[in-house]
């Protein structure tokens, strides 16, 4: 029943009953409690929480970084919480699109070569700097293509890291803090950048944040609370 | 991620740590440049070597004293039994035999005085080693028999002595201080560095058993040089001499008190002399190949950690495990690789530099750089970059992204 639920819903991401539970020393910490998430195509959400809440690990699961202890993961209907490393890999490059709070660019590459690095790793035949191009045009960006990293202002670091982000299609944007290292004017222009992206390109979007002024711009914030979902 | 890439990204990794990968590879390419060399340079006194024992002649027997060192009564080799050696029907492979003795003497004449070579010989020995003369004559019968002061120069001994190469028939000089008459000098062979056959001097054997070399036995020799007939008599030869001075020592086979060498002997056991000089020398060089390899693993290890990010942010790409291992892999591969390529230049300079300053002092080493050390000199430092860099490589393959995004 709950199956053709999600197929009338068209969800990017099903989560049920996610546990995640490390083992430090001899202590065991549960950071993830049975969470259950949903997030629908095109949407725009932000995913709260203060430190130590398990917001963290649940964005790394859900960006396929790591593995759930117990529970079922979806992600645009396959099954991912079984995987092995390399399928996760191939999942990250082909679904899911990255977006960091200190960037995470090559320092030594252009920014052209710091967007073709997913379409690498697709390992697909394809004219990978004319897609690259493509993406750093859509971001405003296509004046600097062979500007490295230290070449380009802060708010321009993170465009590339969008342009990165967007190269493959994935399914869903993950942000980290997406404007954690920039001033507000900066900070500003990449929130509408996300915002454009939802709106005119139907980009889903997954903002991970612990300012509220940023989560109050999505159209949905999910509090984390002791590794669960938070009741409003 | 297909390999031309993973080694544009290696190449563009090293190229962007200049000094250190310079360094790292500096052990690479002292490692293979003194295999190189040292190979070559071996190579190189092997064929002198060889060439040196090639010129002998190839019909030529050298009988020396001493054998089997259970013999109980060992018996020197005499004037005597090289008269024997002479006996047609008992030795009919054998044309010629020259007993001689060795040692060293100082000759002065005209207050100039040089270290040389003795021989004392018999007037055979002159057509047996080919010996040419640019002016006089050779010992004669007449010289043995009157136990004549005489002597036949060197080219080089004259040259110490009187500054010249010519007209020193005639001359006199002083060996161990007792007064010789020049009759002859030998034409010039040129040095060839281990026997210089050019720094000689040679005197009747007889006069030296009076005079100069006295041995505790009367009438005793050092080695007898035989001809035989022809190269393919030599074996046979062999067998005749062996037959003739048992017979004259009274020693049972297996038990002789004498040893037969030919020219393939020589070649042998120069042969096994040079071969484990040339696999110490080689066994030197390759421990340090292994050092310049541990140098390899250790930048490599430092370069995995500093690099822990870039590898978490590769894998949140969607780098698989294998893509990581290739791109540090290729980065080791081609450190050593570099490094074998430069190796291979810096050694074939030190070979041509041994080769000069060898020219340069008369020693005739020219080192020869075969393709199968360059092909081994390349393979063994690609094998050394591949096997120091799969522990670094797969380090850095199998760290966590989380861990990895997550390190500072």
């Amino acid at each position: 029943m709950e199956a053709s639920i999600s197929a009338k819903k068209d969800l990017v991401i099903e989560a049920r009953n996610l546990t995640k539970v490390y083992t430090m020393g001899d202590v065991e910490v549960h950071a993830l409690r049975g969470l259950s998430l949903q997030i629908e195509r095109g949407e725009i959400m932000s995913i709260m929480g203060p430190s130590g809440s398990g917001k963290s690990t649940l964005m790394n699961t859900l960006g396929c970084l790591d593995r759930p202890t117990s529970g079922e993961y979806y992600l645009d209907g396959e099954s991912v919480a079984e995987m092995n490393d390399d399928q996760l890999a191939d999942v990250r490059n082909r679904k899911v699109g990255f977006i960091f709070q200190t960037f995470n660019l090559l320092k030594r590459a252009s920014a052209l070569a710091n967007v073709e690095l997913p379409l690498r790793y697709a390992n697909r035949n394809e004219d990978r700097t004319q897609i690259a191009r493509q993406a750093l045009e859509s971001v405003g960006l296509g004046e600097r293509l062979h500007h490295k990293p230290n070449e380009l202002s802060g708010g321009q670091q993170q465009r590339v890291a969008i342009a990165r982000a967007l190269v493959n299609n994935p399914a869903f944007i993950m942000a980290d803090e997406p404007t954690g290292n920039l001033d507000s004017k900066s900070g500003d222009e990449i929130m509408k950048m996300l915002l454009a992206l939802n709106k005119e390109r139907g980009v889903t979007v997954i903002i991970v944040t612990h300012d509220p002024e940023i989560a109050k711009r999505t159209e949905r914030v999910v509090t984390i609370r002791d590794g669960q979902v938070a009741d409003k | 991620m297909n390999y031309l890439n993973s080694f544009v990204v290696a190449l563009e990794s090293l190229a962007a740590n200049k000094l250190r990968s310079a360094l790292t590879v500096l052990g690479i390419v002292i490692g293979v440049a003194a295999v190189i060399a040292m190979l070559a340079v071996g190579r190189g006194a092997q064929s002198t070597i060889t060439g040196t024992i090639e010129g002998i002649g190839t019909n030529l027997l050298f009988v020396i004293s001493g054998g089997n060192s259970d013999v109980t009564n060992p018996k020197p080799l005499t004037l005597a039994d090289s008269q024997a050696l002479r006996d047609s029907f008992a030795a009919p492979s054998v044309i010629g035999v020259a007993p001689m003795m060795q040692g060293s003497a100082t000759v002065t004449a005209q207050g100039e005085s040089t270290s040389t070579m003795l021989e004392a010989v018999t007037p055979d020995y002159g057509w047996v080693r080919n010996l040419e003369l640019t002016e006089g004559e050779f010992i004669s019968e007449a010289h043995i028999l009157a136990r004549s002061a005489v002597v036949v120069l060197g080219p080089d001994v004259a040259e110490e002595l009187f500054g010249r190469t010519d007209g020193v028939v005639g001359e006199t000089v002083r060996i161990e201080g007792q007064p010789f008459r020049v009759i002859g000098l030998l034409v010039s062979r040129g040095g060839s560095g281990f026997t210089n056959e050019d720094n000689r001097v040679i005197v009747p054997l007889t006069t030296a058993q009076a005079r100069l070399l006295r041995r505790s036995t009367p009438n005793r020799v050092d080695m007898i040089i035989v001809q035989a007939a022809s190269s393919e008599a030599v074996p046979q030869a062999s067998e005749e001499i062996a037959a003739i001075l048992r017979a004259r020592h009274r020693t049972g086979i297996g038990a002789d008190d004498f040893t037969v060498l030919n020219q393939q002997d020589f070649l042998d056991t120069a042969a096994a002399v040079t071969g484990v000089l040339t696999i110490f020398l080689g066994g030197v060089a390759a421990i340090s190949l292994l050092v310049g390899g541990i140098g390899i693993m250790n930048i490599m290890l430092v370069s995995v950690i500093e690099r822990t990010r870039e590898i978490g942010l590769r894998k949140a790409l969607g780098a698989r495990k294998r893509d990581i291992m290739i791109q540090f892999l290729a980065e080791s591969s081609m450190l050593s690789l570099l490094g074998g390529v430069l190796g291979i230049i810096l050694g074939w300079l030190i070979s041509a530099a041994v080769g000069a300053v060898a020219a340069a002092s008369n020693a005739d080493i020219t080192p020869v750089i075969g393709v199968d050390s360059v092909l081994l000199a390349t393979l063994f430092s690609m094998a050394v970059g591949l096997f120091f860099g799969l522990y670094p490589a797969n380090r850095a393959a199998s760290l966590e992204p989380v861990e990895a995004l997550r390190y500072e």
